[in-house]
């Protein structure tokens, strides 16, 4: 019954809410209705894709394959399926070949180079891919606009985020989910906490700090620091400044190690007690370990960066990818997902879709960082060949690989 | 075997099925070389003296052969390092594994097998597990700090992951079945009756392991040390998983070259100047140490 009341109160509440469009409105309301969740989400999804079809549905659409990372999308462990995909497979007649051969942006590009370059199918038709590696692909040409008829949702997509760099208009890209890179700490340590470079490299903390080999994520955060605004055009001077610090504080012993997603097993073990992390992990780790680590934008900055679907050029199955991407823009479908994957929802509505898939998290400032959150968060700008050469360069060499 | 000989020559329309039959039996083994050896060295070899070109990841060929020498000079020091730490796991793998290999081939008895068991039993699991596990051992709460803390061998604030002695340590456990099975084939080949030999000739113990079974074991040294220092030098899980920054090796440097600054030629350059720089040393070693006897 409280639950009854509580989907009255949303609906006063979504209704006298102006900034929502009335569309997406009626998908929340829609869903709101159903007790089932999963419901929810199907009938969503069928009215989102009805509409985006005009009734006419097209004639490739028949199979899609999608790349992602790994852990990244909802998983029922009881019938190993991924509950969003079925309900779409259902809707759409759109089968899904799901595949998780994403690790690093890098060793699942390179192989797939000869192929893009010769226009071949590489055997996807949508990957997911970070901003940075995004907008290569999109610079090199390796992807195809959405059928601008199909993509219905796109409206959906939160407005920091509507206009990056690398693809104004988001006419090829669309945000998947969002990372938001700061400071992670052990709270038995240091019970003061981290907001600071200065109180990350406190002499308490020397031989314990670790720093991400995501290298604007790392640079991005000392720059901030430094008073650099790393989404704004810099020069190099300024990085390599950036870069000074970070080898500075590699030579005196403070960072013990620049790494991917292991740096967990190293707060975990005890082994390094403060951390340039991922807001997804710390949160992961808090709630494993009863609140024993916590996370925090730096007072300077933190940065954001987004996964990106795109549909490489070397596909023919254009309209069905557009179809796939257009549902994941649902709220209630992105809220289904962002309940599972605990990382930065980019999808407007999905707040309050949240309420009634799983309302502990509709306030979770991991998922839905709120306006004065996301103002501190910076993209790291696009890079020309040159410049990303010569930074990565930089960065290996500090953190000892060149 | 005499059916299928007059089929093969039949079919291969071979006159002198005798010879014949010992080169096609090479077929597939120099098939599986070509392919996975040739082919990969010979487009390595190509892409070495390219130089970069319009955007990331395409290369233009320039025979530029000064790639090598920039890739050598840019990271010389993880160059020696690798070497190094090779040689110190190397040497650290064999102070393990004879005594070991000594015990299992002489003094074992009916548990020879299992003991041999447990010597390659570490293989069921895989080396970046094996090596993960080593940080946890190393780590802050693990047994060996907090046995030299008790020990006051380190103070509080000293750790012993992210150096060079976990990264030697890793190195030295991972290869130590390479160098123990040698060894142990070498031993166990011993004859019992120059020991007893020996013996009679009024050597002592230390003698007669200095005079007698050491060097009949030699070959075993000589093939676990090359079995363990090649694969040693080469690696980079270890650096990366127990060392820091400081502690980088030269598998390092190609992954990063590879896959992080997306620079091929020197990648590419680094793994010839690796591969030859080995193969030198080698040649060296087996020169001044016979490989007559190698097993």
């Amino acid at each position: 019954m409280t639950n009854q009341n509580s989907n009255t109160n949303l609906h006063k509440k979504l209704a006298a809410d102006n900034s929502i469009p009335s569309e997406i409105k009626k998908i929340i309301s829609r869903s709101l209705t159903r007790r089932n969740v999963l419901a929810g989400v199907g009938a969503a999804g069928a009215a989102a894709t009805l509409a985006a079809c005009g009734g006419g549905g097209s004639a490739d659409a028949t199979a899609v394959r999608w790349a992602n990372w790994t852990e990244y999308l909802d998983y029922d462990e009881d019938t190993q399926e991924n509950p969003s995909l079925v309900a779409f497979e259902e809707q759409t007649g759109i089968k899904v070949s799901y595949k998780e051969t994403v690790l690093d942006n890098d060793e699942f590009t390179a192989p797939l180079l000869d192929k893009l370059q010769s226009k071949k199918d590489i055997g996807y038709d949508i990957v997911t891919l970070t901003d940075w590696m995004t907008a290569r692909w999109i610079r090199l040409g390796y992807t195809q606009k959405f059928t601008a008829d199909k993509i219905p949702n796109r409206v959906n997509v939160l407005d920091s985020l509507k206009d990056p760099s690398f693809d104004p208009g988001r006419e090829q890209s669309l945000p998947w989910q969002g990372i938001m890179a700061g400071f992670g700490w052990n709270k038995e340590k240091i019970p003061g906490g981290i907001k600071s470079l200065d109180q990350l490299f406190a002499p308490a903390n020397k031989g314990k700090v670790l720093a991400l080999s995501e290298m604007r994520d790392t640079m991005g955060i000392i720059m901030l620091y430094q008073g650099v605004n790393p989404s704004k055009p810099f020069t190099e001077d300024k990085f390599m400044n950036a870069i000074d610090f970070l080898q500075k504080k590699i030579k005196d012993g403070f960072i013990i190690g620049i790494r991917g997603n292991e740096y967990t097993q190293d707060l975990r073990s005890g082994n390094a007690t403060a951390v340039f992390g991922w807001s997804g992990d710390m949160f992961q780790l808090a709630a494993e370990s009863d609140g024993k680590f916590d996370f925090a934008i730096p007072d300077s900055g933190g940065m954001i960066a987004n996964d990106n679907f795109m549909i490489p050029s070397t596909t023919t199955s254009v309209d069905a990818a557009t179809e796939l991407v257009n549902y994941y823009y649902d709220p209630v479908v992105a809220a289904t997902v962002a309940a599972w994957v605990n990382y930065v929802c980019p999808v407007k509505g999905a707040q309050e879709a949240m309420e009634k898939v799983d309302p502990s998290l509709a306030n979770s400032e991991y998922i839905f960082p709120t306006a004065k959150t996301t103002s501190r968060l910076s993209i790291f700008r696009a890079l020309t060949a040159a410049e990303e050469t010569s930074f990565q360069t930089a960065f290996q060499t500090a953190a000892g690989n060149a | 075997m005499a059916a299928f000989r007059g089929a093969s020559a039949k079919v291969f329309g071979l006159k002198d099925n005798k010879s014949a039959l010992p080169y096609l039996l090479l077929i597939p083994g120099l098939l599986w070389l070509a392919i996975f050896f040739i082919v990969p060295i010979f487009s390595l070899g190509q892409m070495s003296t390219k130089v970069p070109g319009a955007d990331i990841g395409e290369f233009v060929q320039e025979y530029r052969f000064s790639n090598y020498i920039d890739a050598f000079n840019s990271s010389k020091e993880q160059f020696l390092r690798s070497f190094l730490y090779g040689l110190l796991a190397t040497i650290i793998a064999l102070a393990i594994a004879y005594p070991l290999a000594y015990a299992i081939a002489f003094k074992s008895g009916k548990w020879k097998n299992i003991l041999l068991v447990l010597v390659v039993a570490p293989f069921f699991v895989s080396f970046l597990l094996r090596t993960i596990a080593w940080k946890q051992i190393l780590g802050e709460e693990g047994p060996v700090v907090s046995v030299l803390r008790t020990l006051n061998i380190i103070s509080v604030n000293t750790s012993i992951t992210s150096s060079a002695f976990a990264v030697v340590t890793g190195l030295a456990y991972n290869f130590l079945p390479f160098m123990t099975l040698p060894l142990y084939a070498s031993l166990e080949r011993i004859d019992p009756r120059t020991l007893e030999a020996a013996g009679d000739l009024y050597a002592n113990g230390f003698t007669t392991f200095r005079k007698v079974t050491l060097p009949l074991s030699m070959p075993g040294v000589v093939a676990g040390t090359l079995l363990t220092f090649i694969p040693a030098a080469g690696d980079y899980i270890n650096a990366t998983i127990l060392g820091s920054p400081s502690n980088k090796m030269l598998g390092n440097v190609i992954e990063a070259r590879f896959f992080k600054i997306v620079d091929y030629p020197a990648a590419a350059a680094l793994s010839f100047t690796l591969m030859a720089a080995i193969l030198i040393l080698i040649t060296i070693y087996t020169k001044r140490t016979g490989t007559e006897e190698l097993v």
